[in-house]
């Protein structure tokens, strides 16, 4: 079944160092991994394996040293710096482990923001932040400010912001590392009804075995070495 | 598109501490830089003021002001007897041969000595400065020890005011008139019969004549054929020149001195500036790092930055120049380097001051926050996302 469905991230030969001082400290070596189209997938591993660095990768915010990098059939290696930060802002939607809202934003304004970088009338924006925020149940929250919102609540306006511009994949990374258990578990099932009514790529990084569940597709990363479940 | 400015704001307002002492900073010195240029722009309107531009002034060839003038008699009648003089109802050539001299009166209140001008005139010197007007009491009597003072010198110096005595040139003088010259240079002078002055100060020249031009575009003609005519050594110009150069060497100190004050005072306001938005930056690295993944670029966290910097700036420019306003409802009475006279003047706003109090606050703004908006646009995306 799934080799019908097309690939939206192929990554080839991909290495990746970090230089500390004169010390040179490869991440991630000789990486290869498709994922298709439509996926849930857990990217799991001990800290320090390079996850979160693979997981910057895809998501375009860090550059790799060598190898191919396509997303949704661009290989994202190849754009500049300006050209990539447009890139992300229409075919990666963000989940962090600690939400990363504007707290001065209300949540509203929060699952607005990426859409002020498209060409959207205000009147259209407003139709895509309302229809965002009703996605994760939180309609009736879209005047609040983050602070007065609870962490769960927090993290669904993430998703809300993640998912506005509806794009191509939807990077996790450690979404449910600062939540509690009954929390956690509603941002799971939330992000796994994204999978499966809305057709969303996901692809999280993460450390809890209990969230790596609801994942389609399990990878462990090791030493700079994947290995698949 | 930009971050919005909603954004910048509402961050100023979240840590309204150290922005309303950042703001305060930058609007103590605009009120300081404003209240200069309004000092310097009040005085250069006092005197500008003061002459008008149908009335010539004639002084020694060479002479910067009348104190420094003298013109004999004989030119005196050479010049009184020009085509191009106006003249007056009653068909007298509207010309006045004045005489000015410099006294020191002890001020009001404080006793300390200042100068004051004493102006010998005739009863045309009224005509031809139509817009002085007896307040209180009356003319002085031609060829009597009486003199009128300008409503600014009653109120500053002692023995000023009506029906007081004033003692110089080895005689005493009553005061028997109150003249309201307005906000011009007249208001600071004291005014006598010339011919009487000129006894008691023992002066056989007069310092200068003034004359109403018939028509006001002769000022050439009349300028040329006096200035040179062999007999006389003369300086010719319009009352509104004349008034405007004593003005110029102190309107000058007073704005280099204001400006290189508030350059030194800026630097401190621009310092704070600086550590408020260096601040600013590192408490908001991951979200700057946000910002970016998100997809705004280098540019635009540059500018959401600049911005709020250049919104201290702007309202640090409005407060100063709101309290800076209300000093136009103070005269204030200085020694005009020039004329070594007391001049009194008011605080006087301008649109041009407040541009320039304005752009003033805004280059503040800017050079506080350009260094700290570099640095957050300049932010690695991963390590400021690392740095939550």
């Amino acid at each position: 079944m799934e080799n019908v469905k097309p690939l939206i991230v192929e990554i080839k030969n991909l290495s990746k160092s970090y230089r500390r001082g004169s010390q040179i400290i490869p991440v991630l070596e000789d990486i290869n991994i498709e994922i298709p189209e439509g996926e849930f997938l857990a990217l799991m591993g001990p800290s320090g394996s390079g996850k979160s660095t693979l997981l910057n990768l895809i998501a375009g915010i860090d550059k790799a040293d060598s190898g191919l990098v396509k997303v949704g059939g661009i290989d994202i290696a190849a754009l500049s710096e300006a050209e990539l930060a447009g890139w992300r802002a229409g075919n990666v939607g963000f989940i962090f482990q600690f939400y990363n809202l504007i707290p001065v934003l209300t949540a509203f304004e929060n699952v607005e923001l990426p859409l002020l970088l498209t060409g959207l009338s205000k009147k259209e924006r407003h139709e895509h932040v309302e229809m965002a925020l009703r996605v994760v149940n939180l309609s009736d929250r879209m005047e609040h400010y983050p602070a007065q919102l609870s962490g769960g609540q927090q993290q669904r306006v993430a998703i809300a912001r993640a998912i506005v511009t509806d794009p191509t994949i939807l990077v996790a990374d450690e979404p449910t590392g600062d939540l509690d258990r009954v929390s956690a578990k509603e941002i799971l099932e939330l992000m796994e009804r994204l999978v499966r009514e809305l057709g969303k790529t996901i692809i999280m990084v993460t450390h809890d075995a209990r969230a790596a569940e609801k994942a389609h597709i399990i990878v462990h990363l090791e030493k700079g070495v994947l290995s698949f479940e | 598109m930009a971050i919005p400015l909603y954004y910048s704001f509402r961050n100023l307002w979240t840590r309204r501490l150290t922005t309303g002492l950042t703001i305060a900073g930058m609007a103590l010195v605009v009120f300081v830089f404003a209240a200069i240029l309004m000092l310097a722009e009040g005085l250069q309107k006092t005197l500008v003021e003061t002459g008008s531009y149908d009335n010539t002034v004639i002084i020694r060839k060479a002479s910067k002001s009348e104190v420094q003038s003298g013109v004999e008699r004989g030119h005196a009648s050479i010049i009184e007897v020009q085509p191009e003089t106006a003249l007056g109802p009653d068909s007298r050539r509207l010309i006045a041969k004045e005489i000015v001299v410099l006294i020191n009166l002890p001020k009001r209140g404080t006793d300390k000595p200042s100068h004051v001008v004493i102006r010998g005139i005739s009863e045309i010197s009224m005509k031809i400065r139509p817009q002085i007007k007896i307040a209180e009491g009356r003319f002085p009597k031609p060829g009597s020890s009486e003199i009128m003072a300008g409503q600014s010198v009653a109120k500053r110096f002692k023995g000023g005011g009506l029906g007081e005595i004033l003692r110089f040139g080895m005689r005493d003088w009553t005061v028997v008139g109150i003249f309201d010259a307005g906000n011009t240079g007249f208001s600071s002078e004291i005014w006598g019969d010339a011919d009487q002055l000129m006894q008691a100060f023992r002066r056989p020249v007069y310092s200068s004549v003034i004359l109403k031009l018939r028509d006001s575009s002769e000022f050439e003609n009349l300028k040329q054929r006096l200035e040179s005519d062999p007999r006389l050594t003369v300086d010719v110009l319009r009352e509104t020149k004349y008034y405007e150069e004593q003005s110029e060497m102190m309107a000058k100190f007073l704005r280099i001195l204001g400006l290189s004050l508030t350059i030194i005072f800026s630097l401190g306001a621009v310092i704070g500036a600086m550590i408020t938005m260096y601040a600013a930056v590192s408490n908001r690295i991951s979200e700057i790092g946000t910002l970016r993944s998100l997809g705004f670029q280098r540019r635009s966290i540059l500018m959401a930055f600049l911005a709020e910097s250049l919104l201290i700036g702007f309202i640090g420019g409005c407060v100063g120049l709101f309290f800076a306003s209300f000093l136009q409802l103070f005269t204030v009475s200085t020694m005009n380097f020039q004329t070594f006279s007391e001049l009194a003047f008011s605080f006087s706003l301008t649109v041009e001051i407040i541009l320039q109090a304005m752009g003033f606050s805004l280059i503040m703004g800017f050079v506080g926050g350009v260094l700290p908006a570099f640095r957050a646009a300049r932010m690695n995306i991963v390590e400021a996302l690392r740095a939550s």
